[in-house]
């Protein structure tokens, strides 16, 4: 068995230095993908560059109205925060529908973002997966794919280096989306500034490959863009709590009077990274609020899914979930749980059993 | 040949460092791999938090680090340096007097084979030390990163519920 080595450096140059010069290593955080992964032999760093002790532990709000939480801050920490919940509802509902207590007091904001796709032939060794060992092909696309894309996938057969039909796991990042968060970098080439959207990134010809980050990039933070309006997530999967999303959707609706300036939708675990639906969203603008008109954003918004044998009820289902994401983030219908809780984001289960 | 995977640890164990748990200072020698589920169970002979998956999915190794219930499973013992981990160990106070949580499972028979209890109580305590005013909704969410299979679930969430009666009573 290989040695490895842990480090803990003191500050950010010092992490960034150490994790660039050694293509084994891997920052660690809160542990909750990394350690697991390391576990299932799918990830085999050789230096653990522990980053969770470095002060990146702060959300600040800015005289903009923008937000800014740093990479450290715990899953649970933002999710009670005054800011946060007020300015940024569905954000603090994403997360809180994700996961276990246990795994939000340890993840970070960071970490959640870079988590690793559920997909279980990645973890499963004797199967093929290009993300886990590139050229082997891709057990899914034949397989038990009921969990994975209907949009974005590269699918050339399961049999083609390229292929990966894999979804993308965070619900938070799925808010993010909507709110049109940017990641803020720092590297060996100084600090550089992601729109979420452009951080994660398509399987392509690449479906090793995560994240457009480079070797020993660090994330120092995630800033929110000022937001005057109503942000939502609705999150369906198979047990009320402590599950992924089957489907989830975050919408982001700011009103010009009756009318909608600016609407934002993204929609989770149908692809490789959130998945925002500009048609949709443009259908929206300038538009009064109104079921019908939601109806059919979330129709043009599904137009152009291609589903696999197992998850043909992605679609529907992700119509359903625009729409009356929309829906409730306007006020034409009620939420079932308090704005900014995992009540609010729970489709059936917990929420509806217990009124 | 595939190098083997993390839980095939190394015979030759090399000193990674201090852990602190329930007040005491330890000074291990351990695969810097090595959980702090594993430093507990198999290195300082606390055998109360159990094993379930191993794999963060069912909760019965978790525990308290700086006063948050964590999965011991997915924590590595190296990177708890300066923190402190508390166990199912040190609940009951020095004379035997059972925590008021741990009174509550038996009082309401919250579970059946005993095995995810530790975890169980665990997160509980620490779900009331943030909320002692909880619905049972969201006892239950605050609950589900612990799996029994033994489906105990309704004595559960009615022992935590009676434990947070207790707790607002000064008992």
């Amino acid at each position: 068995m290989n040695p490895i080595t842990y480090e803990c450096p003191a500050d950010k140059a010092t992490a960034i230095a150490s994790a660039s010069n050694d293509r084994d290593a891997s920052y660690l955080a809160g542990g909750t993908t990394l350690v697991d992964l390391m576990k299932e032999g799918v990830l085999r760093p050789l230096r653990l560059v522990d980053v969770s002790r470095l002060a990146m532990t702060e959300i600040t709000r800015f005289a903009s109205g923008a937000v800014r939480i740093g990479a450290n801050v715990k899953n649970a920490q933002a999710a009670r925060d005054p800011d946060l919940l007020s300015t940024y509802p569905g954000i603090c509902e994403a997360i809180l529908s994700g996961a276990s207590q246990q795994i939000r007091n340890m993840a970070t904001m960071a970490g959640n973002i870079l988590q690793r796709t559920r997909c279980p032939y990645l973890r499963d060794a004797a199967q093929a997966c290009n993300k886990r060992d590139p050229g082997s092909g891709c057990a899914a696309i034949n397989g038990y794919n009921r969990t994975h894309a209907i949009f974005g996938q590269t699918d050339d057969g399961a049999s083609d280096p390229r292929s990966c039909i894999a979804t993308y796991p965070s619900d938070m990042a799925v808010a993010l989306a909507a709110h049109e968060a940017v990641v803020v970098t720092q590297s060996a080439y100084g600090e550089k500034r992601y729109p979420i959207s452009d951080l994660l990134r398509l399987p392509g010809d690449a479906p090793h490959i995560d994240s457009n980050l480079l070797h020993g990039e660090l994330i120092v933070a995630i800033e929110l863009p000022p937001f005057h309006g109503a942000s939502h997530y609705l999150k369906v999967r198979d047990r009320a709590s402590y599950a992924f999303a089957l489907v989830s959707c975050a919408v982001a609706v700011e009103m010009k009077g009756d009318r909608i300036d600016k609407a934002r939708i993204a929609l989770g675990s149908v692809a490789h990274k959130p998945w925002r639906v500009p048609l949709a969203e443009a259908m929206l603008e300038g538009r009064n609020a109104e079921a019908d008109l939601f109806r059919q954003a979330a129709a043009v918004a599904l137009e152009s899914a291609r589903p696999y044998a197992m998850n043909e009820f992605k679609i529907p289902l992700a119509r359903e979930l625009i729409a009356r994401g929309l829906l409730q983030a306007t006020g034409l219908a009620p939420m079932e749980g308090v704005a900014g809780t995992a009540f609010a984001a729970s489709v059936g289960g917990v929420a509806v059993n217990n009124g | 040949m595939k190098e083997p995977a993390m839980n095939e640890q190394s015979k030759d164990e090399r000193p990674s460092g201090a852990i602190r748990v329930n007040g005491h200072d330890y000074q291990l020698s351990f695969d810097e791999r090595t959980t702090v589920l594993d430093a507990l169970r198999e290195h300082l002979g606390l055998s109360g938090t159990k094993k379930g998956c191993d794999h963060g999915q069912c909760g019965a190794c978790t525990v308290h680090i700086d006063g948050e219930a964590v999965l011991s499973c997915l924590t590595l013992a190296v990177a708890t340096h300066g923190q402190d981990i508390v166990t199912i160990e040190s609940l009951a106070a020095s004379d035997g007097t059972l925590h008021l949580v741990q009174q509550a499972f038996i009082d309401h028979d919250a579970f059946q084979c005993g095995y995810c209890t530790p975890g169980q109580i665990m997160s509980a305590v620490a779900l009331l030390a943030q909320n002692d005013q909880l619905s049972d909704l969201e006892i239950r969410d605050g609950m589900s990163g612990n799996l029994c299979r033994c489906a105990a679930y309704p004595n559960i969430v009615a022992a935590i519920k009676a434990a947070s009666v207790a707790s607002k009573a000064g008992l």
